[in-house]
């Protein structure tokens, strides 16, 4: 019995006695915010870890808004959103945010016809229809695009996303884009005030709708479509681009030449002939002047090694890299990042 | 003052025990007092709280938010009608369902069914309450919304489409397959409540109304169910109360559009699923007040659902009182 104890005693030891160790030297980087790039993200936490064994990250993903209000409120040390903050949501912060870019998601055109003939659609098909302006599958604008798809005499079922999210932003922002109708009657946000259709709860939400319901349209994160079609979408050069990681990365790739310095840019109906138009990035936000020095120089190391290193994990998850050129860009503001007004990029 | 009379009445070797436990006694009774006032003091704090973040919300719209239906995030336009109009047209639907479907299962399972049928049926009824809304949710979106979308409705709008409750499209998801996906989940907990009611009536009650020459149905209307009631009227409050702040299931199926439609096919909105669906990305202050606003609001439904509950419990109470005096 008294053996059995002291065994015990001393495995308890060695285990605390192994475990204090590496505590004391790790760093844990506290972060919130999107939901969208919650998958690519775990995945590179984990992965750095591995790189480096200091650093151990936890990531709630309580949506954009709340990654906002976080980081605003600094009870995090970066924050994370699908859509650019405001110049007045900056204006509250207590420092200089920066957004850094992470990677791009696609959002697709997906429905259900049966035959599942392949679709291809304007702009302003999709205006319309979200508009409630085109009703049936067999419109004329739909037929002008589609020869030689026979069309259903069917209603369409718009299936809208409920929940607020990035995803929404993108498809919206798009929509502000290309239809001025739009952009006066509904606009951009995270949630809207939808002309028609039905909402489904999260990307698997929307899916399971359109999957279910014939005649349904909607649109999901390109790495949510399953075995759903995907509408070609023709972009701002006039090509009619099929949805891929590649176009994707492309449309950041024409941005690219008229970058604002900050990053706050949307990507949607970029320029350039492989460009999907449906596109765009997702940002951390992190301030400009840390006031951490060892959280400070982790965080830009991992944020040096996420847009390098990083990258080649985006794929298999379905999220499309950043294009050279950007990366290039997000190199310069990384070396702008300071600890009392010293870069800590280059204490690297 | 119960306390006090049954004290009084103890015996003198009870009451020199107490008098030697004071201090425990003494103990108990504060901690008692404060769990209780811990409770009021929780209602009330998340009352100020909410009521503090939503005042946003109050400013700007007033009354008006009780009475329109605009819920328009970009202008940041709320109005919460849609809301509060789905949560209780999708509840009492719930309800029109579950409560014969609950009290008939009760009453066989109390009173009818061979007693080697009971313990497993009494067993998976209190399974089916068990099981996480968000997969009565997948259910709803995979099996039941298509059944109602090919079979159910297209039946209903042949038959009864002269009605304006079942007019419209067949989408299978909005008001009829939230309220049928509420039943299912509300009819497990009224059972089970139900079935303990009947079986706490007093088998005197049986014996006498058979000794009086009734029938099995005239002994169950008559000397049980009329004097289980208010136990009754309990079970199936319970079950709206469930209904009324179900989150997950119903939006799922329910289509989740802000708007006032008659017809039972038609999507709807409810309260607790806009907090869910929207709470996460609204970034200003006033989306975030219109929202613990509607929090509020279903605070004070809940409050005011109950509250009629209570007063209809107390005058069938005193019913069933003078019909036993």
């Amino acid at each position: 019995m008294n053996r059995w104890l002291a065994g015990l005693l001393c495995s308890l030891l060695a285990v605390l006695g192994s475990g204090v160790q590496p505590v004391a030297a790790q760093t844990l980087m506290n972060g919130a915010g999107a939901t969208f790039p919650y998958p690519i993200y775990s995945k590179w936490f984990d992965e750095y870890t591995k790189v480096d064994q200091g650093a151990r990250f936890n990531y709630q993903s309580i949506g954009s808004g709340g990654g906002i209000r976080q980081i605003t409120a600094r009870t995090v040390d970066f924050g994370a959103s699908d859509g650019p903050m405001t110049d007045d949501q900056l204006g509250k912060a207590p420092g200089n945010l920066l957004h850094i870019p992470t990677v791009l998601g696609a959002v697709v055109t997906t429905y259900n016809l049966a035959g599942n003939p392949k679709l291809r659609f304007t702009p302003d098909i999709l205006a319309d229809i979200f508009l409630g302006r085109i009703t049936k599958w067999n419109d004329a604008k739909i037929a002008a695009v589609n020869p030689g798809v026979s069309l259903p005499d069917q209603a369409i079922l718009v299936v809208h996303r409920s929940d607020g999210s990035g995803t929404t932003y993108i498809w919206v922002d798009y929509l502000s884009k290309v239809s001025k109708e739009w952009d006066a009657k509904v606009g951009r946000g995270t949630s809207v005030n939808w002309p028609v259709g039905l909402g489904g709860k999260g990307n698997e939400g929307v899916a399971g709708q359109i999957k279910n319901t014939p005649g349904a349209l909607g649109y999901v994160e390109l790495a949510f479509k399953n075995n759903l079609p995907a509408a070609s979408v023709r972009n701002a050069a006039g090509k009619f681009v099929e949805p891929s990681i590649e176009t994707t990365t492309a449309a950041a790739a024409a941005s690219a030449t008229n970058m604002p310095a900050d990053f706050r840019v949307s990507l949607t109906n970029p320029p350039g002939d492989h460009a999907y138009p449906i596109a765009s990035f997702t940002w951390l936000l992190v301030y400009k002047d840390q006031p951490d020095e060892t959280k400070g120089k982790l965080l830009v190391k991992f944020l040096w090694w996420m847009i390098h290193d990083g990258q080649k994990y985006t794929s298999d998850l379905l999220y499309a890299p950043l294009p050279p050129q950007v990366v290039k860009q997000v190199e310069a503001r990384l070396g702008e990042i300071t600890y009392q007004g010293k870069p800590l990029l280059a204490a690297r | 003052m119960t306390t006090a009379a049954a004290s009084r009445s103890l015996s003198s070797t009870v009451v020199s025990a107490r008098a030697r436990r004071g201090w425990g006694d003494r103990l108990f009774r504060g901690l008692a007092r404060g769990a209780a006032l811990s409770l009021i003091l929780l209602v009330t704090a998340m009352i100020i709280g909410m009521a503090g973040a939503a005042m946003p919300s109050f400013r700007a719209f007033g009354w008006r938010f009780l009475y329109t239906s605009t819920w328009d995030p970009v202008a940041e336009t709320f109005g919460a009608l849609p809301f509060v109009y789905g949560t209780l047209v999708s509840s009492l639907l719930a309800l029109v369902i579950a409560v014969p479907l609950g009290l008939g299962a009760a009453i066989f399972l109390a009173e009818l069914a061979p007693v080697w049928i009971r313990p497993p049926i009494t067993f998976l009824v209190e399974l089916v309450a068990a099981v996480p809304s968000v997969v009565f949710g997948l259910w709803g979106i995979f099996v039941l919304a298509p059944w109602l979308r090919n079979w159910v409705q297209p039946a209903l709008g042949a038959s009864l489409g002269f009605l304006p409750l079942f007019q419209g499209p067949p989408y299978g998801v909005g008001m009829l397959a939230a309220g049928i996906i509420l039943a299912i989940m509300i009819v497990p907990f009224i059972t089970a409540v139900s079935r303990e009611v009947l079986l706490a009536v007093p088998n005197t009650q049986r014996e006498a109304a058979l000794g009086l020459g009734a029938t099995r149905w005239e002994t169950t209307r008559i000397a049980v169910l009329r004097y289980g009631k208010s136990g009754l009227i309990g079970a199936v409050l319970l079950g709206l109360g469930r209904a009324l702040g179900e989150t997950m299931a119903v939006t799922m199926v329910i289509g989740n559009r802000p708007e006032v439609a008659i017809s039972l096919f038609a999507p709807g909105y409810t309260m607790a699923s806009v907090i869910a669906n929207e709470f996460t990305e609204a970034t200003s202050d006033l989306y975030l007040g219109a929202l613990i606003e509607i929090g509020l609001l279903l605070f004070a439904v809940t409050v005011i659902v109950n509250a009629l509950a209570r007063l209809l419990v107390w005058s069938v109470g005193g019913a069933v009182k003078q019909v036993r005096e």
